[in-house]
C-alpha cells in the first residue's frame, strides 16, 4: 500500500469507528446496511455519464439519508418496513444498470490506482466527519438519552439528527472505495458493536471504535495484497473477529 | 421557547391559554388556561390518561398544540421526564452525561459535584454506566441533569416514580430547598396526594370533562377531586 493509501484508509476507519459508535447507541444498526445499498443505482448512473462513480454514489447516499430522516420524523414502524423496502429494490435497480467488473468493484470494493482528487477529497470528508463526531459529542450524547430533554438544553434536534445521518451517508460514501457498497456497513458497525461490549465510559467507546476500525482496515487490506483477493471482505473478516474476541470479554 | 413577556403578568413565569391537544387523534386536552406565579410550585395531578405527561411535553415544547403557552422571558427550562427505558450495557457513565451538559454551557452551567450532591449521588454511583444505575439512581441522575442547566424553572413528570422512600424524601426536600431558597419555579406531576400537599403552593388537576386549579387547600378535597377522578377518593394523611 502506498503512504497516501495508507493515510486515506486511516483516516476513514477512524470517521467509521466515531459515526458508528453513535450508531450503535442509537440502535440504528440495522439501517446502516441497506443504506450504503443506495449507493449503487448512483453508481450506475455516474459511470453511465462518465463521472466519477463516487459522485453519484455521494448523491443517493445523502438522498436515502434524506429519506430515512423524514422517515424517522413520522412513525417508527413505517421507518424499518420502507427501508426495508426501497433500500434493497435499489440494490436491484444499480445491479441492472451495472454491469460486470464494474459491478463487482462497486459491490466488492476495488483498490485501484488512487488519483490526487480522489486522496484530497477523501481525507477532506473524513475529517469532517471526524471534526463532526468530536465537537457535536455532548450534544449526540444528551440526544440520544432522549430527545425530549435534549430539547430542553438547547439542543436543535431535528437539525442535529438530519447533519449526523447525512454525516453517515458521506462516511458510506468514503468507504466505498475499499469495502464496496455491500460491505461498507459492517465497517461502520462492528468496530463500534465492539467497542461497545469493551468500553465502560463514552471515552473509552470512541476510542476503542476507532482503533478497532483502523486495525481491521490495515491487516485487511495487507492480508487481501498478500493474497491477491479483494480487500473488503478480509477487512471485514478483521473486524468480526475482533468482534468475536470481545464476546469473551467481561466488564470489569 | 422563550417568548416576549408583553402583556405578561409581572409575576408570572408561564401563562397558558386556551391549550388544546390532540394525542393519536384523541383529544387530551381541551381548553385548558392557567398561569403560573414565578418561585411557585405547581402540582399537577389527575387520573392516568388526562394528558398530564402530555402537558409537560407540550410545555417543553416537544409535542404540537393549539392555543397558546407562553414563558416570562429569560426563562431555562429543565425537564425530568417519566422513566425512560435505556439498554443496560450503554457505555455512558453518569459524568458522561452531565459534563455534556455542562459543556453545552447556556448559562455558564453548575457545577458537576454539587448538582449530585444536591441529589444525593456518590461519585462511585456517577461513574457507572447509566443503564445499570436502579431505577431511583437514574431518576436523581435526571434531576441533577435538569439542574446542571442552571434552570429557572423545573418541569418534573413524576420524579419521584421508581425512587425507594428515602430517595423519595431527599429528592422532595432538596426540591423545596430548591423552590424556597433559591427561587426555582417547580411544575411537578404527581401521585402521591401526601406530596402535592405538603410541597406544592397550587395543585392544577386534570379531569376529563373539567380541569380545576387553585391552592392545594381547595382543591385537595372529596367533593372537588370526586369529579376528575370520577371515584370516590379516600383521602391521606398529609
Amino acid at each position: 500500500m502506498t503512504p497516501e493509501a495508507l493515510l486515506l484508509s486511516v483516516v476513514v476507519a477512524v470517521a467509521a469507528g466515531l459515526i458508528g459508535s453513535f450508531a450503535v447507541m442509537r440502535r440504528m444498526s440495522l439501517a446502516a446496511d441497506p443504506l450504503s445499498h443506495v449507493a449503487l443505482p448512483g453508481i450506475g448512473v455516474a459511470l453511465a455519464l462518465h463521472l466519477h462513480p463516487l459522485v453519484g454514489a455521494i448523491a443517493m447516499l445523502f438522498f436515502g439519508a434524506l429519506l430515512v430522516w423524514a422517515l424517522e420524523e413520522q412513525s417508527r414502524l413505517a421507518t424499518e418496513t420502507v427501508i426495508g423496502v426501497v433500500f434493497t429494490a435499489a440494490l436491484a435497480v444499480g445491479s441492472v444498470m451495472t454491469s460486470g467488473e464494474d459491478l463487482i468493484a462497486a459491490l466488492f470494493g476495488s483498490v485501484g490506482a488512487l488519483g490526487w482528487p480522489e486522496l484530497v477529497f477523501g481525507v477532506v470528508a473524513a475529517s469532517a466527519v471526524i471534526v463532526f463526531v468530536l465537537t457535536q459529542r455532548n450534544r449526540l450524547i444528551v440526544m440520544l438519552v432522549s430527545s425530549d430533554i435534549a430539547r430542553t438544553a438547547g439542543i436543535n434536534v431535528r437539525r442535529l439528527n438530519l447533519l449526523y445521518l447525512q454525516m453517515f451517508a458521506l462516511t458510506i460514501a468514503l468507504g466505498l472505495r475499499y469495502l464496496g457498497v455491500l460491505l461498507m456497513g459492517a465497517l461502520i458497525i462492528i468496530p463500534a458493536a465492539t467497542a461497545r461490549r469493551v468500553a465502560v465510559n463514552i471515552q473509552g467507546m470512541l476510542v476503542i471504535a476507532s482503533m478497532c476500525a483502523v486495525v481491521a482496515t490495515v491487516s485487511g487490506s495487507w492480508l487481501a495484497a498478500r493474497l491477491h483477493r479483494e480487500t473488503g471482505p478480509f477487512i471485514v473478516v478483521v473486524a468480526a473477529s475482533g468482534f468475536l474476541l470481545s464476546l469473551a470479554w467481561r466488564r470489569p | 421557547m422563550s417568548s416576549s413577556s408583553r402583556d405578561m403578568s409581572a409575576g408570572d413565569v408561564l401563562e397558558v391559554d386556551h391549550l388544546s391537544i390532540l394525542f393519536d387523534k384523541n383529544r387530551v386536552l381541551t381548553d385548558l388556561s392557567f398561569h403560573v406565579a414565578r418561585g411557585s410550585s405547581l402540582a399537577i395531578i389527575g387520573p392516568n390518561g388526562a394528558g398530564k405527561t402530555v402537558l409537560c411535553k407540550a410545555l417543553i415544547g416537544s409535542m404540537q398544540f393549539e392555543g397558546r403557552i407562553r414563558w416570562a422571558s429569560g426563562t431555562r427550562i429543565g425537564y425530568v421526564p417519566q422513566q425512560l427505558d435505556l439498554e443496560r450495557d450503554l457505555p455512558i457513565t453518569g459524568y458522561d452525561f452531565l459534563r455534556a451538559r455542562v459543556k453545552l454551557g447556556g448559562s455558564g452551567g453548575a457545577d458537576v459535584s454539587r448538582v449530585l450532591d444536591l441529589v444525593g449521588i456518590s461519585a462511585d454511583v456517577a461513574r457507572r454506566p447509566i443503564g445499570t444505575l436502579s431505577g431511583g439512581q437514574f431518576q436523581r441522575l435526571l434531576m441533577a441533569f435538569a439542574l446542571a442547566g442552571n434552570p429557572t424553572v423545573l418541569v418534573l413528570d413524576e420524579p419521584t416514580a421508581g425512587v425507594d422512600k428515602p430517595g423519595q424524601e431527599q429528592l422532595n426536600e432538596a426540591l423545596r430547598r430548591l423552590n424556597e431558597t433559591e427561587g426555582l419555579t417547580v411544575l411537578f406531576v404527581s401521585h402521591e396526594l401526601s406530596v402535592v400537599h405538603r410541597y406544592s403552593t397550587s395543585v392544577l388537576c386534570l379531569g376529563s370533562n373539567q380541569s380545576c386549579m387553585g391552592p392545594p387547600r381547595t382543591i385537595l378535597t372529596r367533593d372537588l377531586l370526586h369529579d376528575p377522578y370520577g371515584t370516590p377518593l379516600s383521602e391521606r394523611p398529609a
